[in-house]
């Protein structure tokens, strides 16, 4: 410690200022899914829950979030795939052009989500590949295989390969190899990565209007409603449970891979 | 041989869309039937680097603001980081991880639509000013609006790898620089800014990546007259259809990215990342 107590204070105000400037607006927003009020004015003075049971029967609102859901679940389950194998292959050997992969998946979170979704766009267009639930998914997929990819990597590197050794040599056959040693070792950080992905297929947006065509997920039909001004207590409604619908996952996933992820124990 | 499917196919679609797409920069749409005709050309760029045009006005607009935002973020982020690599305890330190990553992963959109709400006219902000004595700020349809929400949605981005860089200065550098006579001032500017360099730079590529390519704020938080070069982008894909002419504009962004990156390389922000 070679900061003065003044210094420290002085840091701990900083570091409190700056998590209410995170925390506030979203914490404002949840409350406005009980604001009576058409009109989003603050102070909210009278209050209701009936928005949640109007947005529950909305059919726009469910059928936008029955895309969502598919959308997030199909591009979960390539992610998963793809991410592993691609982790699995990039931890254990070292083959020609092995910089180049990592360079290339990391290239759809390096450019700004525009660019991937014009380039999908006109790559649609050109191919004449029509617009549906698959070319929603291939545009999610791009991001979601990095973050599995990302946290399966993490995992392997502080996974020494001499188990899958020393298990062989005790005379484990491949599948019990995998199931009794290599399965316990990453099944969390698959599952860690899975919700992640899923908690940003299902909000995504930049890449969803380029690659959605006509559809309209649960992100969109949200920003349509921001777009006309209309119908915003459904929004806060449906704002309020995407809100709990993304941070869920990801403070499982955080549980999951306390000691490889960003947050761990020393 | 377990990669090579699926790398194939990564590389068909995804790099093959943005070889494509760079390539019909060149082309032009057929002013009357609508249709991209193949004729190799540079008018597209020369529409955009027209100084009486509007768009080097917007992409100066863009960079400006990514510029502003990223500087804003890294002197938001690095007391924070700090405080977290640090000085505080391993309790508080997780505690306070999940609480700057949470909103990170919460809905991008949503915290977006918060902040209109926020600075509307009849929002949060004003009714807090009101309540100290202040008079309103209407900052909902300006730059200041959106400086302040980019800079609110990337901020996390900045705090993880300047944290990740803080915490690996060993502790022993810090006194060993107090040993040889260094005020904390001094230790500061020499030692750990230097050593924390990578990340800032590393958390900045994010920042200013993410400003440069976002369409989503200046809609729903700037208004017409200070449009980005996304909103431009986003129009010619949609409702104009003008894919080459988009093509080239959004080749801005990714050349002052691709600048950027070569920058950051120099100075060793791949290894924070």
């Amino acid at each position: 410690m070679i900061e003065t107590k003044g210094a420290r204070i002085g840091l701990r105000i900083w570091t409190i200022a700056v998590v209410l400037f995170l925390w506030i607006p979203i914490l404002t927003i949840l409350v406005y899914a009980f604001n009576k009020s058409n009109i989003q004015s603050w102070p909210i003075t009278s209050w209701t829950t009936h928005w949640f049971s109007a947005a529950w029967n909305d059919p726009d609102v469910r059928s936008s979030l029955w895309l969502s859901l598919k959308c997030g679940l199909i591009a979960t389950g390539i992610a998963l795939v793809l991410g592993s194998m691609i982790s699995f292959a990039i931890s254990r050997f070292k083959f020609f052009g092995r910089e180049s992969v990592t360079f290339l998946l990391l290239l759809p979170i390096a450019l700004p989500g525009i660019i991937t979704g014009m380039a999908l766009n006109s790559f649609y267009v050109f191919a004449g590949v029509p617009f549906s639930i698959w070319s929603i998914v291939i545009g999610h997929a791009t991001f979601c295989v990095v973050v599995v990819y990302n946290n399966m990597l993490a995992r392997l590197r502080r996974t020494s390969p001499s188990i899958v050794e020393a298990s062989q040599d005790l005379g484990a056959d491949g599948w019990q190899t995998f199931r009794f040693v290599l399965w316990p070792t990453i099944a969390t950080a698959l599952v860690s990565g899975g919700l992640l992905a899923f908690a940003l297929s299902f909000d995504e947006v930049i890449v969803t209007t380029f690659t959605a065509g006509a559809q309209t997920t649960l992100p969109i039909w949200i920003l349509d409603q921001l777009r006309q001004g209309q119908n915003l207590p459904v929004v806060n409604a449906v704002i309020f449970a995407v809100i709990l619908l993304t941070i869920i996952p990801v403070l499982v996933s955080v549980r999951l891979t306390r000691d490889t992820g960003v947050i761990r124990r020393r | 041989m377990l990669l090579v499917p699926p790398v194939a196919a990564f590389l068909v679609v995804y790099v093959g869309a943005l070889v494509a797409l760079f390539i019909s920069a060149f082309w032009q749409v057929d002013a009357f039937t609508g249709k991209i005709v193949h004729n190799w050309t540079f008018e597209n760029f020369s529409d955009i680097l027209d100084w009486s045009g509007p768009y080097l006005r917007i992409a100066g607009r863009t960079i400006g603001i990514a510029a502003a935002v990223t500087v804003l973020d890294a002197i938001l982020a690095f007391p924070l980081a700090y405080y977290l690599a640090r000085v505080a305890k391993p309790k508080t330190r997780t505690l306070l991880l999940i609480a700057v990553l949470l909103p990170l992963w919460s809905s991008y959109l949503v915290r977006i639509y918060a902040w209109r709400t926020i600075l509307g006219h009849d929002g949060a902000l004003n009714w807090t000013l009101n309540k100290i004595g202040l008079p309103d700020v209407n900052l909902l349809y300006t730059n200041w609006g959106m400086l302040i929400v980019f800079t609110y949605i990337w901020l996390p981005f900045m705090v993880i790898p300047v944290y990740a860089a803080l915490e690996r200065v060993p502790d022993n550098f810090l006194e060993a620089s107090a040993d040889l006579g260094a005020k904390g001032w001094r230790t500061f500017r020499s030692v750990l800014l230097p050593l924390a360099l990578p990340g800032i730079i590393a958390g900045s590529i994010f920042t200013f990546s993410l400003t440069l390519g976002d369409f989503i704020t200046p809609l729903l938080i700037g208004s017409g007259k200070n449009q980005f070069i996304g909103n431009v982008v986003e129009s010619y894909i949609g409702v104009n259809a003008n894919i080459p002419f988009a093509a080239a504009f959004a080749t801005i962004p990714v050349l002052v990215m691709a600048v950027y990156l070569l920058i950051a390389r120099r100075l060793g922000a791949f290894e924070a990342l």
